[in-house]
């Protein structure tokens, strides 16, 4: 049976992300041959909605509203059920971000319905599929379905790979407007420690520091490092311990779990909770003085040296490859 | 101050995971309360030390969760709860979970509920939202900092690494983030005092629920181990060459830069 699938569309800073692309591509495959709509939440988002069109939506749903500047659990819920009213979808899919993850278990139990988070494959379509998601922190992984009722679930952003971008394609866009009351949160301010905007999560290549890196100013190549590759820097729970970096860095069990296509680990040891979050990394380098440490074990490459001299190396030896290219 | 820990029982974070007959085997593996929880629990007693009232602990889980409840007691909350499922619910889910969970908080009037923002072996975060959202009452989650001054609530939270700052009030429910406070270990008169602690146990017919009305409402039906990892090669020669190769690698053979 093809179905109807409403995605969620996520900008930052004035721009969508990524995974709204992919929510698409998931949102396709379930659908079956039937219908992809878009949803774009907002004080002004109008303009965001042709882009979605050219990966694949076939509607554009957007809610604008001054309550909508910010997400609000309680502004972004009552938008998003009202829409999920009018269309009556038989299945949503969110992007397991920050919004989406504090999110998606508010309409989960407001519809009273099944939530599969953080997805990172699907298999089959339609009718028959099936969700892949890590549990135990990536150290296995289940397959999961839906029972009953809406399917909805939310993808691990950098997984599912979005369409290709077809600029003919152009979705139909509509708005509704909604009665946004009753916020029970109101957001005083919002302190960016993250100035580049790659975020971790996101990244396609990420340069982790751990213990060895030895002092917050110890990480400084490794940022170098990571400007030249467009990737983000992330660290170990030694390093956030150590007052190196803050603890919104830590990668692993009790930090974050990310998935790039390169993750270079520089200093860490490679700890099972610290693989625990970067272990299905696609390409893991490992720089450590330690020919013995346990990182080398799930790395791809490894240089046994001291990263001082390793990482600079290896940003003049990138910046000649872009030079080049 | 009326306040409610979510704790869960899970796997301790060094253990290995093993497969076999398509479940993930418990026997001789070591169990902890959940990491996220114990900065739960950490902050519902300094709330209470500050505020003054009562701790209750809460699990629902079978017998074995009474271990996790009695080290939360000795950290220094006051009082736990089991809810015992263990005979009655075989299939379940994050629905499941969460709506027993609020059958039995809310006629209790709880002022302040925290959590974990996740739970490191089911890993979907969904269960404090969940509960937060039956019970009526505001949620906020990945918090890295909680201040009440009488019914306003300022909260500093991690969204992405950014940090945001938000006024809200009570009740409400939040959820911990790594760097909310540095849980405590149990100590020795706090393990002594903690055997004496009340700990209540309640089963499903306690809290009027019928068993069809939790049925889990979605359903695995495979566990696996990810791909068991090669090991890689560790590049020798000069280090200056071992870089230039490496680059090359990356470029030329992996393809991801
Ligand atoms: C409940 C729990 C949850 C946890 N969660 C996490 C988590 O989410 N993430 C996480 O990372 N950890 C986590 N840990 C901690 C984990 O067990 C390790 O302690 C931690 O990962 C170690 O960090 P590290 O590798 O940076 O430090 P270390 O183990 O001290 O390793 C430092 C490494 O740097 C190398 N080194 C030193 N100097 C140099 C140099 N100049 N050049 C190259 N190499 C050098 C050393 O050879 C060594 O291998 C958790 C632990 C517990 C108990
Ligand atoms: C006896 C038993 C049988 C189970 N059978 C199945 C099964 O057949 N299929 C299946 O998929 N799963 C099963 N589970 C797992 C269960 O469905 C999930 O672990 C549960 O729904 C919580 O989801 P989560 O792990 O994603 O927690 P999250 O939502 O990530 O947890 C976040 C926070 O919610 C709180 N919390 C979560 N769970 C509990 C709890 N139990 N008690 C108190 N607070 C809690 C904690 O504060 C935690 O930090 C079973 C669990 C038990 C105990």
């Amino acid at each position: 049976m093809s179905k109807k699938v409403l995605v969620l569309g996520e900008a930052r800073e004035g721009a969508l992300r990524n995974v709204s692309y992919e929510a698409i591509a998931a949102a396709k495959q379930i659908s079956s041959g039937g219908e992809v709509v878009s949803v774009l939440l907002g004080d002004s988002v109008g303009e965001l909605a042709t882009e979605l069109g050219k990966y694949g939506a076939d509607r554009v749903i957007t809610v604008e509203h001054p309550h909508l500047k910010q997400y609000t659990s309680d502004g972004y819920g009552q938008a998003l059920l009202a829409v999920i009213e009018q269309e009556n979808p038989d299945a949503i899919v969110f992007g397991h971000t920050a919004l989406g993850k504090d999110l998606s278990p508010k309409i989960a139990s407001k519809l009273q319905i099944g939530l599969v988070s953080d997805v990172t494959s699907i298999e089959g379509e339609g009718d028959s599929a099936v969700f892949i998601r890590p549990i135990y922190s990536g150290k296995a992984f289940e397959k999961v379905k839906v029972k009953a009722g809406i399917e909805f679930i939310t993808i691990r952003p950098n997984n599912i790979a979005p369409l290709a971008k077809d600029d003919s394609k152009s979705a139909v866009v509509s708005s509704l407007s909604v009665d946004i009351t009753n916020l029970r949160t109101i957001i005083k301010e919002v302190v960016r420690k993250t100035t580049e905007g790659v975020d971790l999560s996101e990244a396609k290549v990420v340069i982790a520091g751990g213990r060895g890196v030895k002092s917050e100013e110890g990480f400084a190549p490794l940022k170098e490092l990571a400007d030249v590759l467009g990737g983000a820097v992330g660290a170990s729970r030694g390093a956030c311990d150590a007052d190196y970096c803050d603890y919104s860095l830590q990668i692993g069990q009790t930090g974050k779990v990310v998935t790039p296509d390169l993750y270079i680990a520089a200093g860490i040891s490679g700890a099972i909770q610290h693989l625990a979050g970067m272990s299905n990394s696609k390409i893991i380098v490992a720089i450590n003085k330690d020919p013995e440490a346990n990182i080398f074990k799930v790395a791809d490459y490894g240089i046994v040296g001291d990263l001082f001299e390793v990482i600079p190396m290896l940003t003049e030896e990138f910046k000649k490859l872009k030079v080049n290219a | 101050m009326n306040i409610y820990v979510l704790v869960k029982r899970t796997f301790d974070t060094e253990e290995k995971i093993v497969v076999s007959g398509g479940k993930i085997q418990e026997d001789g593996a070591e169990f902890i309360i959940n990491p996220y929880d114990e900065y739960a629990i950490e902050e519902a007693i300094q709330v209470r030390d500050a505020q003054g009232g009562e701790v209750t602990v809460l699990t629902m889980g079978g017998e074995d969760a009474e271990k996790q409840l009695r080290t939360a007691l000795a950290m220094g909350a006051d009082k736990a709860v089991l809810i015992n499922i263990e005979d009655d619910v075989e299939e379940m889910d994050q629905f499941t979970a969460a709506h027993v969970i609020s059958e039995y908080l809310k006629d209790k009037n709880p002022d302040l509920i925290l959590a974990g923002n996740v739970a490191i072996d089911g890993g979907s975060g969904q269960v404090g939202p969940r509960v937060a959202e039956s019970l009526g009452i505001n949620y906020v989650t990945t918090i890295t900092n909680l201040e009440i001054n009488g019914t306003t609530v300022t909260i500093k939270r991690d969204v992405e690494g950014d940090t945001e700052v938000l006024e809200t009030s009570l009740p409400l429910l939040v959820t911990a983030q790594q760097g909310l406070n540095e849980p405590r270990y149990p100590s020795l008169p706090g393990i002594m005092k903690a055997k004496k602690k009340p700990l209540e146990e309640v089963e499903l017919d306690d809290l009027d629920i019928d068993e069809d009305d939790v049925v889990a409402k979605t359903e695995t039906i495979e566990i696996y181990l990810p791909p068991k990892k090669e090991a890689g090669k560790v590049l020798e020669g000069e280090l200056a060459d071992q870089v230039k190769e490496l680059v090359h690698l990356l470029h030329s053979e992996a393809k991801v830069v």
